[in-house]
């Protein structure tokens, strides 16, 4: 154990805590902001202490939105956040655990191939394709359906390549011993494989739920009805040009739920989360 | 890395690739190809034929002074997110690996920014930093400053490389932590019992050490400001004041989008994906070099 000079122990945690404060204040406001009435709001500056309306806010915002998003309630894009996560996160992780048992555990033409086509896609994310993927998302008339949502982010290069690692490491003997009691490749993914497979695909389950969560160029391209909207392009539509006729304190109430759901699973599952990120990104 | 006891067969790997190979086809390299094709052509004005311009789009969009403005925005704001978010993770992280009480807490709230979208941190800067509403804007106002990131361009730079960076801050204290943990604690002692102070053990110890994790940590922050913050321009600033803060990615939208410019808006996502192609060459051949030397 190292010796530490007494005087220096508190600039850990006074730096620490000026960290805590940079990340809690503009959370903070945004609670206090959610809990207030529009007046109270724009009536510049806004009360830093928690008003009595926080429960009525997002009951308003639950149940009915804003005006500027067409009634939409935030109840209904919670949901559509929700489908969008779920299935990319469980999408990518069901087609990519057996994309990469195929590649580990087979020898077969054009293996290389199909590895470095899967692999390149990491160059390519929807940033640099956005119109042509659109396109095709409107030929095959995608546009405003949940798989339009969904199926353009499902592949991924990084879930292939983690999986694919985490195989490298089974041993021989296991394989072997598999072959001698007669089980073939289909048991041994069923019974062996996944079973051990069971921390990685929850760590990676955590990122990607986050990932899916979180998107935004997507999501803003391919939906247009208001049925079809996402809880983050939600709040950007209540925002609209920032007038006065923005409803603040529902935009606050609306931010706040578009938060929870991720932050939960990030507290809920620090542990595996923490494990994978470093380990999905070695 | 390859495994010396497989199975054999074709069909049934040929099956467990098909869903993965099929999405990649159809919604990575069809587009991508789409976009290199569309790139060198250009569309008449009704959008009815359609010929070959060669390098055209491409000399257009170079020679275009509003394309280099946004390349030198984006470059701007890159560095800045990447110097802020590093600089404020590797504090952090120096930090946390020093105390031992309330060190699980410290942790868990770090952590927290990683879970928000880009674009709602762009949200809840805003709602600070609003001219007419934000508190931060009122009492910077009190001080004597005039705030009003909706007319003034560096305060616009300002607030949109603040929430940026704010997000980021979580991933790099996290990576920065594990890369700290792993330094061995003998070394540091044996530099403690030479008389090392504190600060010559970082500078002459921990931080060549830490190396090749900020190396790392630079790519991906980067890569982070060029594609992952059109969500915190489209909602603080929308590329304004006079196209202050439009970085490339936000221009390939509104210019494909809005401005309805296919060819240019396709030159644009080839030049992007030369762009991330590079990068990420650069993190694969340090990779590499790490697990040589690891």
């Amino acid at each position: 154990m190292m010796v530490t000079a007494r005087s220096s122990a508190w600039v850990p945690h006074a730096v620490l805590i000026t960290g805590l404060m940079l990340v809690l204040f503009p959370v903070y406001v945004a609670f206090v902001g959610s809990s207030l009435t529009a007046s109270d709001i724009l009536d510049a500056p806004m009360s830093l202490i928690p008003g009595p309306h926080l429960f009525e806010n997002f009951a308003r915002a639950l149940g009915s939105g804003t005006v500027k998003t067409s009634g939409e309630p935030v109840a209904a894009m919670l949901l559509n956040s929700l489908v969008m996560a779920l299935v990319i996160a469980g999408g990518k992780i069901l087609i990519s655990l057996p994309s990469a048992y195929a590649v580990v555990f087979f020898r077969f033409p054009l293996r290389r191939l199909c590895f470095w086509a899967i692999f390149v896609t990491l160059m390519l994310p929807v940033e640099v394709r956005i119109i042509p993927t659109y396109k095709i998302a409107a030929d095959l008339s995608l546009i405003d359906s949940y798989a339009g949502l969904t199926l353009p982010l499902v592949a991924s290069a990084t879930a292939t390549l983690l999986f694919r690692q985490f195989f490298l490491t089974i041993p021989d003997e296991l394989v072997e011993a598999a072959k001698i009691d007669g089980a073939g490749p289909w048991r041994f993914l069923i019974d062996t494989v996944i079973p051990l497979s069971r921390t990685n695909i929850a760590a990676l389950f955590v990122i990607l739920f986050i990932y899916g969560w979180n998107q935004y160029l997507w999501p803003l391209l391919v939906t247009n009805t208001p049925s079809m909207t996402t809880i983050v392009i939600g709040i950007r539509q209540m925002i609209g040009n920032g007038d006065t006729q923005t409803e603040w304190h529902i935009v606050m109430a609306t931010t706040l739920l578009a938060v929870l759901p991720p932050v939960l699973v990030v507290l809920l599952m620090q542990r595996w989360f923490v494990k994978g990120l470093v380990e999905a990104e070695k | 890395m390859e495994r010396r006891v497989v199975f054999s067969g074709w069909l049934f790997p040929a099956l467990l690739l098909l869903p993965q190979l099929a999405v990649t086809l159809v919604f990575f390299f069809w587009p991508a190809a789409q976009a290199i094709l569309q790139s060198v052509r250009r569309e008449d004005a009704f959008g009815l034929s359609t010929r070959f311009v060669g390098a055209e789009n491409f000399t257009a969009v170079l020679g275009d002074p509003f394309y280099l403005a946004s390349a030198e925005t984006t470059l701007l704001f890159s560095i800045a997110v990447a110097v802020l978010a590093l600089g404020a993770g590797l504090l952090f992280a120096v930090m946390a690996d020093r105390v031992v009480r309330g060190a699980a807490i410290y942790k868990t709230i770090l952590l927290l920014p990683y879970a928000i979208a880009p674009a709602i941190a762009g949200v809840l800067w805003l709602f600070l930093f609003n001219p007419s509403i934000g508190v931060v804007a009122v009492a910077l106002r009190r001080l004597g400053i005039d705030w009003n990131y909706l007319l003034d361009a560096d305060q616009a730079m300002l607030l949109v490389v603040l929430a940026a960076a704010w997000k980021q801050i979580s991933y790099n204290f996290l990576f920065f932590l594990a890369g700290l943990q792993s330094i061995p604690a003998s070394l540091l002692e044996a530099s403690a019992i030479d008389g090392a102070s504190p600060r010559r053990r970082f500078w002459t110890i921990v931080f060549p050490l830490l190396a090749p994790t900020s190396f790392f940590l630079l790519v991906v922050n980067i890569v982070y400001a060029f594609f992952d913050t059109f969500g915190v321009i489209h909602n603080v600033t929308q590329g304004g004041p006079a196209k202050a803060t439009e970085i490339l990615v936000y221009k390939v939208w509104y210019d494909g989008m809005v401005g309805l410019d296919l060819g240019s808006s396709a030159a644009q996502s080839v030049i992007l994906m030369a762009i991330v192609i590079g990068l990420t060459a650069i993190q694969f051949r340090f990779i590499e070099r790490r697990v040589h030397y690891a």
